[in-house]
C-alpha cells in the first residue's frame, strides 16, 4: 500500500510480482467450466508452425526437415530490415515456413487465416548453398540472434543520454567458442523476452548460440540503427553469407522510403 | 526440470537446499545472492522451466574479467559440497498460472534428489502486520511438520518467533484463523505442499516494505546465520556485520544508470 500526495491509500504495485496472490484463490474455486474456458484459450494460444504456401502444419519441427548449421533469427524492424536487405539479399533465399500464433492482444480473433502481412515470424532457407544447410546434427548448429533495446535500458554509470548510440553489445553461451565482434553485455545489463528465451534455451542444451543487441534511442524502422549491425557481417557466423553491400545499402535505403511515406500523415 | 551443468547429475543426498520465494522487496532473492556470493558457490546445473519470465545476463557473482562472461538465465542451482548446500536462485517472476505447477515440479525434484531438507527465504508486507507484530522482532519462522521433529529444540533455543496465524479473510471478524503471508508469492504454497508431502521444510521470513531492500536482506541472512551458522556468528561489536557478507558484482546501479550533468 501506498499514500498518495491526496491522503488516499492505494495499492502499489509490487516488483516481486505477486498482487496475483488472488489467482491462487480463483484456482481453488475454478469449476470445471472455467477450467474448460481457460484450456480451450491455451490451446488457441499455442504457436504453430505451418508449411508456406500450402498452410498446412508441419509434421515434424522445422529443424528436422530443414537441419542446419546456422540459424539466425531477427527480432523486432530494424534487426529484420538489416538481415533482409544485407544477408536475404545475396543468394537465393526460399520461404520454408512460417510460425502463427494469437494471444489476446491480436486485433483479429481468427486464428487459421492470417494473410502473410500478418505473419509474425517466417523461416527462409538459402537455395543456392546446401552446405550452409547440409544435414549435420544439431551438435554442429549455431544460433545467431539479432535484436534491438532503447538505449535507457542500457545501465552504466555515465548518463544514457551520453551514449554513443547505436551501439552493439553481445551475449554468449558457453558453447560459443568464437569472439563477438563487439564488447560482451556489462553486469547488471540483462535481457528478457524472446531473445533470452533462446539463449537461456541454448545455454541450458549446450548450443553454441550469440545474441547481438544493439542499443539504439530510435525503435522505429532508422537507417542508422540498421547500419549498426554492419560489424557482424565480418563474423563467422554471417560470414560468406553477403555478396553485395552497396547494393544492401541501396535495397534498405529503399525499404526506409516505403516506410517513411506511410507513417508519416503530418508533413 | 533440473538440467545438470556437467556431463552427470551431482549427488545432492543429505544436502539441505536454500532457496529464495519471489516475494516483496525481492528480499529472498537478495538474500540468495548474498549467500551464493559469499560463499563463492559453483554452479551445478539449471532448473529449465516454462514457468518463469525467461531472462539472461552475464555472470551475476564476477569477481575479475576471467569469470564475468560466463552467461546466467533464470533459475540456476549452485552447491557448497563441503558444507552440504545447496542453493537455488530464482531472478524473475512467475507466469500467469504457472506458480502452482512449478512448485510442483521443485518439489518432486526435491524429493528424487534426495535433498534432506529446504530452507525457503522469504518476505511479507510489512503494512499488513498487527499490533503486536508492529511491536515485535520483523522476523518469523514456520517448520513443516517433519521439520518441527528434528529442529524443534535448535529454534527453541534461538528464542526465534513463530509465524502467527491471522484472520483468513482480515475484513471479515467472524472468520477462521489461518498462516497468510500476504506478498510471500509462492511461500504459502510451498509450505501447504510440503507439509502434504511430509518434506521437511523451514520458513524464514522478514516483513519488509519496497525500497531499498539491501538492509533487509542482510538482516534476514544474519537471521538464517543464527541457525545454519554459515560464515563466522556476529560478534558484539555491530559495525562489523555488513561487511561479513559479499556484495555481489551485480548489484551495481540498482538504481539505474547515472545522471546527465546538464540537471545540476
Amino acid at each position: 500500500m501506498a499514500a498518495t500526495f491526496f491522503g488516499e491509500v492505494v495499492k502499489a504495485p509490487c516488483r516481486a510480482g505477486t498482487e496475483d496472490e488472488e489467482e491462487e484463490e480463483e484456482g481453488r474455486r475454478e469449476t470445471p467450466e472455467d477450467r474448460e474456458v481457460r484450456q480451450q484459450l491455451a490451446r488457441k494460444r499455442e504457436v504453430r508452425l505451418l508449411r508456406r504456401q500450402t498452410k498446412t502444419s508441419l509434421e515434424v519441427s522445422l529443424l528436422e526437415k530443414y537441419p542446419c548449421s546456422k540459424f539466425i533469427i531477427a527480432i523486432g524492424n530494424n534487426a529484420v530490415a538489416f538481415l533482409s536487405s544485407f544477408v536475404m539479399n545475396s543468394g537465393v533465399w526460399e520461404e520454408v515456413g512460417c510460425a502463427k500464433l494469437w494471444n489476446e492482444w491480436c486485433r483479429t480473433t481468427d486464428t487459421t487465416h492470417l494473410s502473410s502481412t500478418e505473419a509474425f515470424c517466417v523461416f527462409y532457407h538459402l537455395k543456392s548453398n546446401p552446405l550452409v544447410f547440409g544435414s549435420c546434427p544439431r551438435k554442429n548448429m549455431q544460433i545467431t540472434i539479432l535484436t534491438c533495446r532503447h538505449v535507457t535500458d542500457y545501465k552504466t554509470s555515465e548518463s544514457t543520454g551520453s551514449l554513443p548510440s547505436p551501439f552493439l553489445r553481445a551475449l554468449k553461451t558457453q558453447n560459443f567458442k568464437d569472439s563477438a565482434c563487439c564488447p560482451l553485455l556489462e553486469q547488471p545489463n540483462i535481457v528478457h523476452d524472446l531473445p533470452a528465451a533462446v539463449l537461456s534455451y541454448c545455454q541450458v542444451w549446450k548450443i553454441p548460440a550469440i545474441l547481438y543487441l544493439c542499443y539504439t534511442d530510435v525503435m522505429k524502422l532508422d537507417l542508422i540503427t540498421v547500419e549498426a549491425f554492419k560489424p557482424i557481417l565480418s563474423t563467422r557466423s554471417l560470414k560468406g553469407l553477403v555478396k553485395n553491400i552497396p547494393q544492401s545499402t541501396e535495397i534498405l535505403k529503399k525499404l526506409m522510403t516505403t516506410n517513411e511515406i506511410q507513417s508519416n500523415i503530418y508533413t | 526440470m533440473f538440467v545438470p551443468c556437467g556431463e552427470s547429475a551431482p549427488d545432492l543426498a543429505g544436502f539441505t537446499l536454500l532457496m529464495p520465494a519471489v516475494s516483496v522487496g525481492n528480499v529472498g532473492q537478495l538474500a540468495m545472492d548474498l549467500i551464493i556470493s559469499t560463499l563463492n558457490m559453483s554452479k551445478i546445473g539449471y532448473f529449465y522451466t516454462d514457468c518463469l519470465v525467461p531472462m539472461v545476463g552475464n555472470n551475476p557473482y564476477a569477481t575479475a574479467e576471467g569469470n564475468s562472461t560466463e552467461l546466467s538465465i533464470n533459475a540456476e542451482v549452485y552447491s557448497l559440497p563441503s558444507r552440504k548446500l545447496v542453493a537455488l536462485q530464482l531472478r524473475s517472476i512467475f507466469i500467469k498460472y504457472k506458480s502452482k505447477p512449478f512448485c510442483e515440479k521443485l518439489l518432486s525434484w526435491v524429493k528424487s534428489s534426495g535433498c534432506a531438507r529446504v530452507i525457503v527465504l522469504s518476505s511479507s508486507h510489512s503494512y499488513q502486520r498487527n499490533d503486536l507484530q508492529l511491536r515485535s522482532t520483523p522476523f518469523r519462522y514456520l517448520l513443516t511438520p517433519s521439520m518441527q521433529k528434528s529442529v524443534q529444540n535448535k529454534i527453541k533455543s534461538l528464542n526465534w518467533e513463530e509465524m502467527e496465524e491471522s484472520r483468513c479473510i482480515p475484513e471479515i471478524d467472524d472468520s477462521e484463523f489461518c498462516i497468510r503471508i500476504p506478498g510471500g508469492g509462492i511461500t504459502k504454497t510451498l509450505y501447504d505442499e510440503s507439509c502434504s508431502k511430509e518434506i521437511q521444510m523451514a520458513v524464514l521470513l522478514k516483513f519488509v516494505s519496497e525500497g531499498d531492500n539491501i538492509p533487509d536482506a542482510l538482516g534476514l541472512v544474519e537471521y538464517l546465520n543464527e541457525w545454519l551458522q554459515i560464515i563466522k556468528p556476529l560478534s558484539d561489536d555491530p559495525t562489523v556485520s555488513t561487511s561479513r557478507w559479499k556484495i555481489p558484482s551485480s548489484w551495481r546501479l540498482l538504481f539505474g544508470s547515472g545522471l546527465p550533468p546538464a540537471l545540476f
